[in-house]
């Protein structure tokens, strides 16, 4: 029996060592493909073989990095930029949730705006930033309303059909104890929907990010977005590409925070 | 007057192409403690009058009285279960149980502990911070039951709270659910297509007839069978002899629709 235990136990380390192995090397190769792509960047810049005046190389921007940090220029623009996101992002969400929650709370309502919704949601949302810019002035409202445009309508849509999706036994076993169409909304609706909404959170941060972008683009005084725009205007790509760089690096982040959030809500 | 009283019920679903009768002209009457099962195919309208009693359905025509009192204004006096648990997988048991106390503002330190001490009663124990998804769709049938009883109503619905179960805990529930009921007094009204169930279980049996719903017939369940637990009222001599005579009006019916 002790022998037969010591088997086992045997077999289940050689498991989780072979699991580490294998993580070791996706690690591993995932680093490959990171130093080749830089590296060939920056050896096929050196070399002109691609032209450095458009792409730049790793080496100028971290040049312009480490100088725009020292004139601090780049944190007061990633701050505004990351600002903008964060609300634009929050308020598309909860925006959006409450939205369906009153679609799902008055279905008269949700057959009357059905068409207007699809309308909105096929709509590129990104146009109408000239009339957001003119009517609420260009600054932080009109960026943050850009940001938050954009995922509001698609928010909606799929938080409503989460909601509506929901096992009608659920609420069916809520009334039988005489609850309210809210008490049946916080008991088992907006819980059951939880996975959805957080899996539109993810959705959202990139869509936030588009939307925050653009809205600088038009707006062009402070962030990212005009980094990259008076880049263009300059014909200063290392710049261009430095923006991208610090824009990939903070929209990766927010997405893991969401995915952070999302193992502390649903409880596995 | 009975504890609850039917009278002349039409129910009818409408859709875009059809309407549909679910149920005609169905008058009946339960006694306060009595235990009846609405027996019938699929199809008969079983689950709607269900929902009819318990004014989660507003009728089409007729009216439900408890203790001569319209169903409506009676709305924490009934209790339903389910074919499946449904207890709410994000809320522990606990929640789950208190959640009728919650929802109908009676829950307080009294009406808790008598909701917990009900779970030990039907046997469990330890399980009250666990998640529904950690205990057995037997164990999860029995905190149902108590989410059900915690409310204390007097009129208990059983939608074939034990077609989901396999075969051997449905035999066990059975029991535990009758010997629960009868120590409370509870009236109950049990839905289901197992004729052995619901003879074991039940004083009076009624026998619906399908498209539409009808009340084809009433059996009354002998005194032999009613005062011993459902498992051993299945092996009484004269369990089969129902089983008989019900199965045959089955079979009329079936052959009267084709």
């Amino acid at each position: 029996m002790i022998r037969e235990t010591n088997k086992v136990d045997l077999l289940h380390k050689n498991y989780l060592q072979s699991l580490k192995v294998e993580k070791r090397w996706v690690r591993f190769y995932q680093g490959i493909i990171f130093l080749l792509f830089f590296s060939s960047w920056e050896i096929s810049s050196q070399n002109r073989w691609i032209d450095p005046l458009i792409f730049s190389s790793p080496s100028k921007i971290w040049n312009l990095l480490i100088a725009k940090m020292q004139d601090g220029s780049l944190v007061t623009n990633l701050g505004v930029t990351l600002t903008e996101t964060v609300f634009g992002f929050i308020l598309g969400t909860l925006l959006g949730t409450i939205l369906a929650a009153i679609l799902w709370w008055s279905p008269m309502i949700s057959k009357i705006l059905d068409p207007y919704l699809v309308i909105l949601n096929a709509m590129p949302k990104v146009a109408l930033g000239p009339i957001l810019i003119v009517a609420m002035g260009p600054g932080y409202p009109s960026i943050i309303a850009m940001g938050a445009i954009i995922s509001i309508i698609i928010t909606t849509i799929v938080v409503y059909t989460s909601f509506k999706e929901v096992d009608p036994n659920y609420v069916k076993v809520l009334q039988t104890f005489g609850a309210t169409r809210f008490q049946c909304f916080k008991e088992a609706i907006m819980p059951a929907s939880f996975p959805t909404i957080i899996s539109t959170l993810k959705v959202n941060v990139g869509l936030s990010w588009v939307g925050v972008i653009v809205g600088e683009f038009l707006v062009s005084s402070k962030g990212l977005g005009y980094m990259i725009i008076y880049g263009f205007q300059v014909f200063n790509f290392t710049l261009v590409f430095l923006s991208l760089l610090v824009i990939a690096v903070f929209a990766t982040i927010m997405y893991q925070l969401v995915e952070l959030l999302e193992k502390k809500l649903i409880k596995e | 007057m009975s504890f609850l009283t039917v009278q002349k019920i039409h129910h009818t679903y409408f859709t875009k192409d059809t309407s549909a009768t679910a149920l005609s002209d169905i008058s009946l009457a339960v006694e306060e403690g009595e235990f009846v099962s609405i027996l019938g195919p699929s199809g008969c309208g079983k689950t709607t009058l269900l929902s009819i009693i318990s004014s989660l359905l507003p009728p089409t025509q007729g009216t439900v009285l408890l203790e001569n009192k319209p169903i409506s204004t009676a709305k924490n006096d009934i209790g339903y279960m389910l074919q499946q648990d449904y207890l709410l997988p994000w809320k522990t048991i606990e929640e789950n149980i208190l959640l009728g106390l919650k929802l109908s503002k009676q829950l307080n330190e009294k009406t808790k502990l008598a909701a917990l001490s009900l779970l030990k009663q039907i046997g469990l124990t330890g399980v009250e911070k666990q998640l529904p998804k950690q205990l057995s769709g037997g164990m999860r049938q029995r905190v149902a039951l108590v989410r059900t009883l915690a409310t204390e109503p007097k009129l208990l619905m059983l939608d074939e709270p034990f077609s989901a179960l396999d075969y051997q805990t449905k035999l066990k529930l059975e029991d535990l659910v009758s010997q629960t009921l009868d120590e409370f007094g509870k009236t109950a009204i049990l839905v289901t297509h197992d004729i052995g169930e619901a003879i074991a279980m039940s004083d009076r049996v009624f026998l619906f007839s399908p498209r539409p719903g009808r009340l084809h017939k009433t059996f009354h369940i002998p005194e032999e069978l009613r005062k011993v637990p459902p498992f051993e009222a299945r092996n009484h001599e004269l369990y089969s002899s129902i089983f008989q005579t019900i199965w045959k009006e089955l079979e009329s019916l079936d052959q009267r629709n084709e």
